[in-house]
């Protein structure tokens, strides 16, 4: 779990107290997560709950934080994935495995179909069309009721044993680790891209892609390419949530669902990966813990806090250590004769 | 025949109606201050409930229409002043962040204050029974929606083609920084500008609340049709907006009486292949007429 920070060129060479520092920064999420499971008792399906919206999470943070492409849609991968999981282990088989890779080739799929329609666009045309994109399939599975049960979701899925062993028990132990394991394997695949000149390649693209053009990068396969593989990515999350809960609502294909994953995204902050770790546990706790007031009182909540991140803190979460500390300095330095 | 035609040009336009005095406050926004609004229908939202509180108490239908617009007007003002004025610097994200939040902090609020429930306005007697005209009856409440639509529609044409507030308006659209220069108050004609927007939406959604039904969700269900009505007839330009209201509500209707099944796609089919078709929208318009 420790070598993904060693690849990582400005660890290697920073001082050594900070190379520390920075890997116990790296281990921490992943030791909370599997300390979690030993601890939760009955409450361990809500770490399964979070640990998918993570996955979905990081899964917006690449098309949005890092190349810049502001959607909507992304719940339309989310919850196509969910149904194409539930829909396999109906009519084919109930392996979770196969139906899950299903799931992710589904949405990636479909992400490349539809990024390579909308692509071109920018702004508020893009825009409306992840949002009509979102919308069309939402009115789909909502009309198809033969395919997807309509409103009433997708009922009478069968989730057989992991490897023909791990069975989905009733507390939740192994759609636990399932869901982690997943979600390391998605995050390593996702670090490694970041890092790589493909990531660095979208950075630009988000700054400046005209500039980007004239050096020769082939902007719009760049863009396609992510686009497709945080749908696969956003697929995966879908899967995850259809084994664990052997349900599938017409709410994931719905607009906010994009809304929320979004919510949670820019309050953990984008491009940095572990946002999205920060932000859908936070929304997850203030979610729980205001609804014990009133049960609308949370979108209330997360209202306020999306328009505060806005206004006041623009890295999210993740930036309030580097907030801090400046706001430290300017306090020293007034101090000083 | 021709008569279930009129029909369906009556419905479909008494509908369009409503999404241009809702959305042409939110093109006027997006094409002059370039502010992506996801909020636009928390605005309408609130002048309905208004309304919908005054007329279930008993109060006078028209003084309720008149208070919709004015809460509206007022929040819209404010909120500009606070929380809008510095996103029109940042980009197209911050903007439809911070109202999408916007319109999770209206819809919990309505939620808490008037229940989850759909919410009536109670129109008066007159309007909800059937009139005679000619070859049918027909809703006089449509009927009504077509003649306020139509006043507003031909007042604001006034107001933005023959006015000096209309003048300084297209003034700014085309060039904000020429229009300080020359001695305009800018901020003070955005803030008129929302707040006559955010009024028009109320107003819309007091009167629309027959076709648009209120319930806490409104604000995030129909909020995508306002915008699909301001991208569609090309941000910033009014006759697009009025032309892509008309074209929307008629589809939409077609689409309900022929294909019941497909109707709710089929809307975002349209928008879809349009907006690929003409990705800047039907009448791209640099200036706001």
């Amino acid at each position: 779990m420790m070598a993904a920070p060693s690849t990582d060129t400005a660890a290697t060479t920073a001082s050594p107290a900070s190379r520390v520092l920075s890997l116990i920064g790296h281990a921490l999420p992943w030791l909370i997560a599997i300390g979690f499971y030993f601890v939760a008792g009955g409450s361990l399906s809500i770490g399964t709950q979070i640990m998918i919206w993570i996955l979905f999470a990081m899964s917006l943070d690449l098309v949005l934080g890092y190349a810049g492409i502001v959607t909507l849609g992304h719940a339309a991968f989310f919850g196509v994935g969910a149904y194409a999981a539930g829909l396999f282990s109906i009519h084919f088989m109930s392996d979770p495995i196969l139906g899950h890779i299903f799931a992710v080739v589904v949405s990636g799929v479909l992400g490349v179909i539809s990024g390579a329609l909308i692509l071109h666009t920018t702004g508020v045309t893009f825009l409306m069309l992840t949002l009509a994109t979102v919308s069309i399939i939402y009115e789909y599975g909502n009309q198809a009721r033969w395919l997807t049960g309509g409103d009433d979701g997708l009922q009478g899925m069968k989730v057989g044993p992991i490897f023909g062993t791990f069975e989905f028990n009733i507390f939740g132990q192994t759609a636990y680790v399932y869901a982690l394991v997943v979600l390391f394997i998605w995050f390593l695949i996702s670090w490694r891209l970041v890092k790589s000149p493909f990531g660095r390649s979208l950075d630009g693209i988000r700054q400046n892609p005209r500039r980007m053009r004239a050096i020769g990068t082939p902007v719009w396969w760049r863009l396609l390419a992510i686009y497709g593989i945080a749908a696969a990515m956003a697929g995966s999350a879908g899967a995850l949530l259809a084994h664990s809960t052997r349900f599938v609502g017409l709410s994931s294909l719905s607009l906010l669902t994009s809304g929320i994953v979004t919510v949670m995204l820019i309050l953990g902050g984008t491009r940095k990966l572990y946002g999205a770790f920060i932000g859908a546990a936070i929304y997850y706790l203030v979610q729980d813990s205001t609804a014990k007031f009133s049960p609308y009182f949370w979108e209330f909540i997360v209202g306020g806090m999306l328009i505060a991140t806005v206004l006041f803190l623009e890295g999210g979460l993740m930036d309030l250590g580097r907030i801090g500390r400046r706001f430290l300095a300017r306090f020293q330095r007034s101090d000083a004769p | 025949m021709l008569s279930f035609g009129l029909t369906i040009l009556l419905d479909g336009v008494s509908y369009g109606m409503v999404l241009f005095i809702i959305s042409v406050g939110l093109t006027i926004t997006m094409g002059l201050m370039r502010l992506v609004n996801l909020s636009h229908g928390s605005f309408a939202m609130i002048g309905g409930y208004v309304a919908g509180y005054i007329t279930q108490a008993g109060g006078n239908f028209y003084l309720a229409l008149l208070i919709a617009m004015i809460i509206p007007a007022i929040l819209g003002g404010l909120a500009e002043v606070t929380v809008f004025r510095p996103l029109y610097r940042k980009g197209e994200l911050a903007q439809v962040l911070l109202t999408i939040g916007i319109v999770f902090v209206a819809t919990a609020s309505i939620t808490e204050i008037f229940g989850a429930f759909p919410y009536p306005v109670v129109f008066p007697d007159y309007l909800t029974k059937p009139i005679d005209i000619g070859f049918r009856t027909y809703p006089a409440y449509r009927l009504f929606l077509i003649g306020v639509g139509g006043v507003v529609a031909i007042a604001l044409w006034y107001l933005i083609e023959n006015s000096l507030y209309g003048a300084k308006l297209r003034a700014a659209v085309d060039n904000p920084r020429m229009a300080r220069t020359v001695g305009m108050n800018v901020n003070v004609l955005f803030t008129g500008t929302f707040m006559v927007g955010s009024a028009l939406a109320g107003l819309g959604g007091a009167m629309g609340a027959g076709i648009l039904s209120l319930e806490p969700s409104y604000a995030l269900k129909y909020v995508v049709l306002f915008l699909v009505v301001v991208i569609v007839g090309g941000e910033g330009s009014f006759k697009g907006s009025f032309v892509a209201a008309m074209a929307l509500g008629i589809i939409d209707t077609i689409g309900k009486y022929f294909f019941s099944q497909a109707a709710p796609y089929l809307l975002y089919v349209t928008v879809f292949v349009l907006l690929l078709w003409r990705p800047q929208g039907l009448m791209p318009a640099k200036s706001v007429a």
